[in-house]
């Protein structure tokens, strides 16, 4: 009885209101999409750290003949210089974690492979490009120990670390991730300001119920519950839409268009998706809920 | 059934109160009329009875409980032993007679084997039988208030307020709401009843209570609406 009663009032009354309940929902969609995607994005400069940080090396290049850098004095690496670096790079054990040997002609040979296509390979000759330790660490972050003991040192021609490079990116991403963030956070305050003012217009088109109700005794409960469910009801189906659009979103643009374009790197999995609708569906259901809740202690007094 | 014990209301833009120390007692059962000029507090001698406003002073007793200690959730409680009766019916347009007296009912929880039964019988004692399917504007001012009164009086309530309960209605019509009122009072539900009917108040020759500028200026029993000359 209760059920079917408080059924009907919400259904009559999202009906009534049509025009302003289209409106929520729309802008619940927007943005808790907006919301989803910064999630999103943050998810996927988490799974590229991972992805990226396991791989990345200090590079450590040595001189060869012609070097116009002071620490080689154009002059190539001897071989003396060269057992030096690599018996100090194995005393920085456990730090450094795995040290590789590049000599020229490996070194061209990767280049010839990397750039198969490219009229640059065809350029290069095996003696322009340097030898070099490629050096993994077991922390990244801790890449100024190795530079600060080898960079400027004879025979060394230039210690490069690769996460300097990757991290730059990382802060792009990041920044477009707050950006995102922002621009949901605003519209999520503006989808708050149109939830109050519709049930302020809700709650004035029904006085004239809501003020029998009073009067026969309902409970504010009673009276305010198909207020409130009316509320969370568009908002419900705003966050529907915005999860749907979040689960589009990965299985076009992230898994049919960006993951075959972008083969070095790993994007976000379905997992992430999993994990973030629920978030959006639950900010979704409780940023309207409280706000009816508000404005409906203020406009539906006993 | 209900106990004034001086009892003042002061609004909070107007320095001179409302109602000023008045005190008075209703017993279970009675018929009361509440008499005065515009603005002489009647109007705030019964939102104070449905605890719609509260006392700056005194106590408001009803039903034996004293209202300032009612707390918020318990209010609803209160009106539903208080039916309530406007000179403007207050009928929900959409709803045909039958829905607008069950709605008391549904917003109150009331399951629906118990409003199926419970309605036809109250539309029987306020005389629509066979009327339950109209809406209020294929009604008259005086069968629109005998649904407003069926719907106050369905969940036999111990007090029926009716505020100008006739206000709006020709004298013939009056009448007629008068003897439904009356029945309903022998039925033992106290009314209170506000009004600027003399003719009325005169004919049912019922304890008056008369208001003016917020004193109590009368209390009759068997009474007429003006001081006799």
């Amino acid at each position: 009885m209760r059920a079917t009663f408080v059924a009907s009032e919400v259904s009559s009354g999202l009906r009534r209101n049509l025009t302003m309940t289209l409106a929520v929902i729309i802008t619940v969609a927007v943005s808790l999409g907006l919301f989803g995607a910064s999630l999103l994005v943050r998810a996927q400069v988490t799974t590229m750290k991972d992805f990226w940080y396991d791989k990345v090396e200090v590079s450590i290049f040595l001189c060869s003949k012609g070097s116009d850098t002071p620490s080689c004095s154009g002059e190539a690496v001897t071989q003396a210089q060269r057992d030096q670096i690599k018996s100090d790079l194995e005393s920085l054990r456990p730090l450094v974690q795995e040290i590789f040997y590049e000599s020229k002609a490996d070194a061209f040979k990767r280049f010839q492979e990397q750039f198969k296509n490219s009229p640059i390979a065809d350029n290069v000759t095996e003696g322009a490009l340097p030898e070099s330790f490629r050096v993994k660490l077991s922390d990244p972050t801790s890449y100024e120990v190795v530079a600060s003991a080898f960079a400027g040192r004879p025979g060394i021609e230039q210690v490069n670390d690769q996460r300097q490079i990757l991290d730059k990116f990382f802060r792009l991403l990041g920044g477009l991730q707050l950006i995102a963030l922002l621009i949901a956070l605003s519209m999520l305050v503006v989808t708050v300001l149109l939830i109050v003012n519709t049930m302020r217009v809700a709650a004035f088109s029904r006085r004239r119920e809501t003020g029998i109700m009073r009067l026969v005794g309902a409970s504010n409960f009673y009276i305010q519950l198909p207020f409130l469910l009316e509320a969370a009801f568009s908002a419900g189906v705003g966050a529907l839409l915005a999860i749907v659009g979040l689960i589009i979103t990965k299985a076009v643009v992230i898994d049919q268009i960006l993951a075959p374009s972008f083969q070095f790197t790993s994007f976000v999995g379905w997992d992430a998706v999993f994990a973030i609708a629920p978030i959006m569906f639950v900010t979704g259901i409780l940023l309207a809920g409280l706000a009816a809740f508000f404005t409906l202690r203020k406009y539906l007094r006993v | 059934m209900i106990l004034f014990d001086r009892v003042s209301k002061i609004y909070a833009s107007q320095t001179r109160p409302a109602l000023d120390a008045v005190s008075l007692e209703i017993e279970k059962g009675e018929f009361i009329f509440l008499v005065g000029p515009s603005g002489s507090g009647k109007s705030t001698f019964l939102r104070l009875v449905l605890r719609e406003e509260r006392p700056t002073s005194g106590q408001v007793w009803v039903a034996g409980k004293e209202l300032s200690k009612l707390s918020n959730w318990k209010i609803p409680g209160l009106r539903r032993q208080i039916g309530t009766v406007f000179q403007d019916f207050r009928l929900l347009p959409n709803k045909t007679v039958a829905e607008n007296v069950a709605f008391a009912l549904e917003v109150i929880g009331k399951p629906k084997s118990h409003i199926k039964r419970v309605v036809p019988e109250v539309l029987e004692v306020v005389g629509l039988e066979g009327k339950e399917l109209r809406r209020p504007d294929e009604l008259s001012g005086g069968e629109q208030q005998r649904v407003a009164i069926a719907r106050a009086f369905v969940n036999r309530p111990m007090i029926l307020i009716a505020d100008e309960p006739t206000g709006n209605l020709d004298p013939g019509t009056s009448a007629d709401i008068m003897k439904l009122l009356d029945r309903i009072n022998q039925l033992g539900t106290t009314v209170v009843m506000s009004t600027h009917d003399s003719n009325i108040v005169d004919q049912m020759r019922r304890r008056v209570i008369e208001l003016d500028g917020g004193h109590l200026v009368r209390d009759q029993s068997r009474g007429v609406y003006g001081y006799a000359q």
